[in-house]
C-alpha cells in the first residue's frame, strides 16, 4: 500500500478506538514531556552558566603580562634550579611593538590595555575605595552588560562611569536602589604620575660627577592626588543578586578605556620601571587583554603569545571541566525522561496487541482482498508512528508547559528571597525536533512486536465464522 | 457449450487443483479436509460445489483463493500455480486474479460501502483519481449506487451481500470465488443475489467470468451452476455436468 493509504487507514483506525488510544497517546505525551521538562531544565541551567562564564570574559579572553624576572636574592627557594636561557634574558617587555604584534594574530579581535588602578569614589557624604577598571568600547555588545541597568558610555571619550551595584549602595543614602546613581555625579580621587621635566633642563649643569642618568632622555615622574568627576550612566547588579557573579577583570567602577588610559594614574610595575636602566620611552603596558574571535581560539593564542616571550593567562580550562559536568548532567536528566518514555512504550505495545485481538477479522478481511503481510505490518507501524507523532508534539507542548510552570516558580521564589531571577528554562528547537523524533521512534520499536504479529495472523483462523 | 470469451491459463483451464491434500493434525489425528483432489475449472464456467457440513468444500475454496496453501499438489489458476508463490505473489492473486465473497459478507462496520469497496483498490495502489470512478461504477452495477455513503450496519442483509460483491469484483478479477453466498439470506433475497451472480457471470454485454461457488443447496446449484461437483470427507463424490 502507499504511504498515504496507510496514513489514512491508520488515523482512522485510531479515531475509531479514540479513548483508549487517546490514553495510549496521553501516556507518549507524558513521557515526552518528563523528557523534554528535565532536558530543557539541563539546557538552560548550562546556558545560564555559559553566559555568567561569557559575561566573566572566561570565555574570550587572553590576558597577557610581561614575564618577570624576580630581582635577585627573592624567592630563590621556588624557581625553577637550572637557569635557562630565557631567564637571563631581560624578560620581553610589553610595549605598541609588542601589542601589534599579538593584534596580528589569527583569531584575535582586538587587544586592548589593562587599566587598573585603586582610587577613592565620592559621593558626600560617602566615600568608598574602589578598584577601577578601563573598559574596552567592544564590551558593550559582548554579552558582558546584559544586565546592566542604564547605558553603555556614550563614547569612547566620555566622562561616564559603569558602577557596580554593591559601589552604589555604600555611595547612596541607606536604603536606596542601586539604580537610582543613575545620571549623578561621583568624584574620584586617585594617584597621578606627572612627569618630571628631561634631566638637562634642571638646574644642576655644575655637578657632572654625580650619579646622572646612563640615558639623557629618559623621565623620572613625580606622584601627586587627583581628582576627576564622572556622571553615572549604568548600574550593574550587587554582588547579593543572581545576575551579580564575578567578571573577568572584576571592579567596582568602569570607566571608558581611553579615559582611564589618560587619567596617568600610577600601575603597579612604575616603581620598579623606574629603577631599570632599560625603560624605555615608549608606552609600556602592565597587561593586555587579548579578546578571541572563538573560545576554540583562546588556547592557541595563548600558546602563540607565550612563545613571544609573554606570560598569557585564560580560565578555558575551567570552563572545560564546567561543560563536561553538564554533559552528563544532561545525559542523567535524559536517561530518566527516556524512563518515562520506556514505560509509555509499554501502553503503546498493550494498545496495539488489543487492537489485533479486536481487529481479528479486519486483518483477515484485509488479506482477503489482497493485502499482504507486509501491507499489515505497515499498517500496525504507521498506527504507532501517528500515537507516537501526535504523542510527541503534544508531550512537546505539555514539556513546555511544565518548564513555563518551573521557571514561574522560581522567579517568584528567588524574587521572594530578593534576588534577581535568572533564565532556567530553555526549550532550544533540537529538543523540540529530537524529542517528536524519539517519541515516534520509540513508539514504532514498541510496534514491532504487534505489527509482526498481526502480519502473521492466519486469514482463514481470522475469518472463520462465528 | 456457450462460453464467453475470457482470456484463459495457457492450457485453457481457469482453475486446475492437482491431487490437492489440506490436513491438519489435531493431537495424534490427521484430519483429510481436502484429500487428494484433482478438479479442473474452465475458464467461464459456473461451477457449483455441493456437500455435507464439514466435507470440506471451505477448505478447498480457501485454497483456490490463495488464503491457504495446500499441504501437497498443487493449484493453478491462470496457469500458475499458487502452491509455488511467495507470500507476496500470493496476495498479488487475491488481490487480482480472484474476487471473494463470504457467507457472513465481511464488510468492515466501520466504513462506508465505497471506503469498503475501495480497499482492494487502496492494497493494488490504484492511482487515487482512478479509484472513485471504479468504486462507483462496481456499485452501481449491483444496484448500490444510491448506498454509497452508509455504512452496512445502515443495510439489509442481501444489500451488504451485494456490496460485498462490487468490492469482490472492483479490481475486474477473472475468478469470483462465493462460500456459501445465500447462506444467511431468506430464499426470496438469496434469489436475487444468485441472479446478480448468474448475471456476473454472462453480462448482457462484456466479458463473463468464472465462478466457483460453494452451497449446500442442490436446487440453487441445479439453477445456475454449469456443473456441480459434490464433495464428502474431502473427496470428490460426484460429478453432474448441467449444461
Ligand atoms: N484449522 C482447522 N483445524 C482443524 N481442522 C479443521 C480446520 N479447518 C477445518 N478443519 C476441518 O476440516 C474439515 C472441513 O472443513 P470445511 O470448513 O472445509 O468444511 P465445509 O465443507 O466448508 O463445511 P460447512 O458446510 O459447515 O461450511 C472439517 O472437518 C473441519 O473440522
Ligand atoms: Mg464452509
Amino acid at each position: 500500500m502507499k504511504v498515504a493509504d496507510l496514513a489514512e487507514l491508520a488515523a482512522r483506525n485510531l479515531r475509531e478506538a479514540v479513548l483508549r488510544n487517546s490514553l495510549t497517546t496521553l501516556g507518549i505525551a507524558v513521557g515526552v514531556a518528563s523528557l523534554v521538562a528535565l532536558l530543557s531544565l539541563g539546557v538552560g541551567l548550562q546556558q545560564l552558566v555559559d553566559r555568567s562564564v561569557a559575561r566573566a570574559g572566561l570565555f574570550d579572553t587572553v590576558s597577557v603580562r610581561p614575564r618577570q624576572s624576580a630581582p635577585l636574592g627573592q624567592g630563590v627557594g621556588l624557581r625553577r634550579t637550572p637557569r635557562d636561557a630565557a631567564d637571563l634574558q631581560p624578560p620581553r617587555v610589553l610595549d605598541d611593538a609588542a601589542r601589534n604584534e599579538i593584534a596580528a594574530l589569527p583569531n584575535v579581535v582586538e587587544v586592548n590595555p589593562e587599566v587598573r588602578f585603586t582610587a577613592e569614589a565620592r559621593r558626600e557624604p560617602n566615600s568608598q575605595l574602589v578598584t577601577v577598571s578601563g573598559m574596552a568600547q567592544s564590551s558593550q555588545s559582548s554579552g558582558t552588560l546584559d544586565d546592566m541597568t542604564g547605558n553603555f558610555f556614550s563614547g569612547p571619550d566620555a566622562e561616564e562611569a559603569i558602577v557596580q551595584g554593591d559601589l552604589a549602595k555604600r555611595l547612596l543614602a541607606n536604603g536606596k536602589a542601586p539604580a537610582s546613581l543613575l545620571g549623578q555625579e561621583i568624584t574620584l580621587r586617585f594617584a597621578q604620575r606627572q612627569a618630571l621635566p628631561p634631566r638637562s633642563e634642571q638646574a644642576q649643569p655644575e655637578a657632572p660627577n654625580q650619579a646622572a642618568s646612563p640615558d639623557e632622555d629618559a623621565m623620572g615622574f613625580s606622584i601627586v592626588p587627583s581628582e576627576k568627576k564622572f556622571r553615572v550612566v549604568g548600574v550593574l547588579p550587587a554582588s547579593d543578586s543572581v545576575g551579580g557573579q564575578a567578571r573577568f577583570n572584576n571592579a567596582g567602577l568602569y570607566l571608558p578605556l581611553a579615559v582611564a588610559e589618560k587619567l596617568q594614574v600610577v600601575q603597579r610595575d612604575d616603581l620598579r620601571d623606574v629603577a631599570r636602566s632599560t625603560m624605555s620611552v615608549g608606552t609600556r603596558y602592565a597587561a593586555l587583554n587579548v579578546l578571541v574571535n572563538s573560545p576554540a581560539a583562546v588556547a592557541q593564542i595563548e600558546s602563540r603569545v607565550s612563545d613571544m616571550g609573554f606570560a598569557a593567562f585564560s580560565l578555558i580550562d575551567v570552563t572545560r571541566n564546567l561543560r563536561t559536568f553538564f554533559a552528563i548532567f544532561d545525559l542523567f536528566l535524559g536517561i530518566f525522561g527516556s524512563l518515562a518514555l520506556a514505560v509509555a512504550s509499554l501502553g503503546i505495545i498493550n494498545t496495539l496487541v488489543m487492537a489485533i485481538l479486536e481487529r481479528r477479522r479486519e486483518i483477515g478481511v484485509l488479506k482477503a482482498l489482497g493485502a499482504a503481510n507486509r501491507d499489515v505490518r505497515q499498517l500496525f507501524f504507521a498506527e504507532a508512528g501517528v500515537m507516537g507523532l501526535v504523542g510527541g508534539v503534544f508531550g512537546v507542548l505539555l514539556g513546555w508547559a511544565i518548564g513555563r510552570a518551573i521557571q514561574f516558580g522560581t522567579v517568584l521564589y528567588l524574587k521572594r528571597q530578593g534576588l534577581n531571577p535568572p533564565n532556567i528554562w530553555s526549550v532550544p528547537w533540537w529538543l523540540v525536533l529530537g524529542a517528536i523524533g524519539f517519541a515516534v521512534l520509540v513508539s514504532l520499536a514498541s510496534g514491532i512486536y504487534p505489527a509482526s504479529r498481526a502480519a502473521r495472523l492466519d486469514p482463514v483462523e481470522a475469518l472463520r465464522y462465528e | 457449450m456457450n462460453v464467453p470469451e475470457t482470456p484463459a491459463s495457457s492450457n485453457g483451464f481457469a482453475v486446475r487443483a492437482d491431487h490437492v491434500s489440506r490436513h491438519y493434525k489435531m493431537g495424534d489425528a490427521l484430519i483429510r479436509a481436502v484429500d487428494q483432489i484433482s478438479l479442473e475449472v474452465r475458464a467461464g464456467e459456473f461451477l457449483a460445489l455441493l456437500g455435507a457440513s464439514g466435507s470440506g468444500k471451505s477448505t478447498l475454496l480457501n485454497l483456490i483463493a490463495g488464503l491457504d496453501r495446500p499441504s501437497s499438489g498443487a493449484i493453478f489458476a491462470q496457469g500458475r500455480n499458487l502452491a509455488a508463490m511467495s507470500s507476496e505473489e500470493l496476495a498479488a492473486h487475491r488481490n487480482q486474479t480472484i474476487g471473494i465473497v463470504f457467507q457472513s459478507f465481511q464488510l468492515l462496520p466501520r466504513m462506508t460501502l465505497e471506503e469498503n469497496v475501495e480497499l482492494p483498490l487502496r492494497i493494488a495502489e490504484t492511482p487515487r483519481s482512478e479509484r472513485p470512478g471504479r468504486v462507483r461504477e462496481a456499485l452501481e452495477r449491483v444496484r448500490l449506487g444510491a448506498r454509497v455513503k452508509h455504512r452496512p450496519t445502515e443495510l439489509s442483509g442481501g444489500e451488504q451481500q451485494r456490496a460485498a460483491i462490487a468490492r469482490a469484483l472492483v479490481n475486474r478479477p477473472m475468478i469470483l470465488l462465493a462460500d456459501e453466498p445465500t447462506g444467511n439470506l431468506d430464499s426470496k433475497t438469496g434469489e436475487e443475489i444468485m441472479n446478480l451472480i448468474a448475471e456476473i457471470h454472462r453480462p448482457p454485454s462484456g466479458p463473463g467470468r468464472t465462478i466457483i461457488m460453494v452451497t449446500h443447496e442442490h436446487a440453487l446449484a441445479e439453477r445456475y451452476a454449469d456443473r456441480i461437483v459434490t464433495l464428502s470427507d474431502g473427496a470428490i463424490s460426484r460429478e453432474e455436468n448441467l449444461r
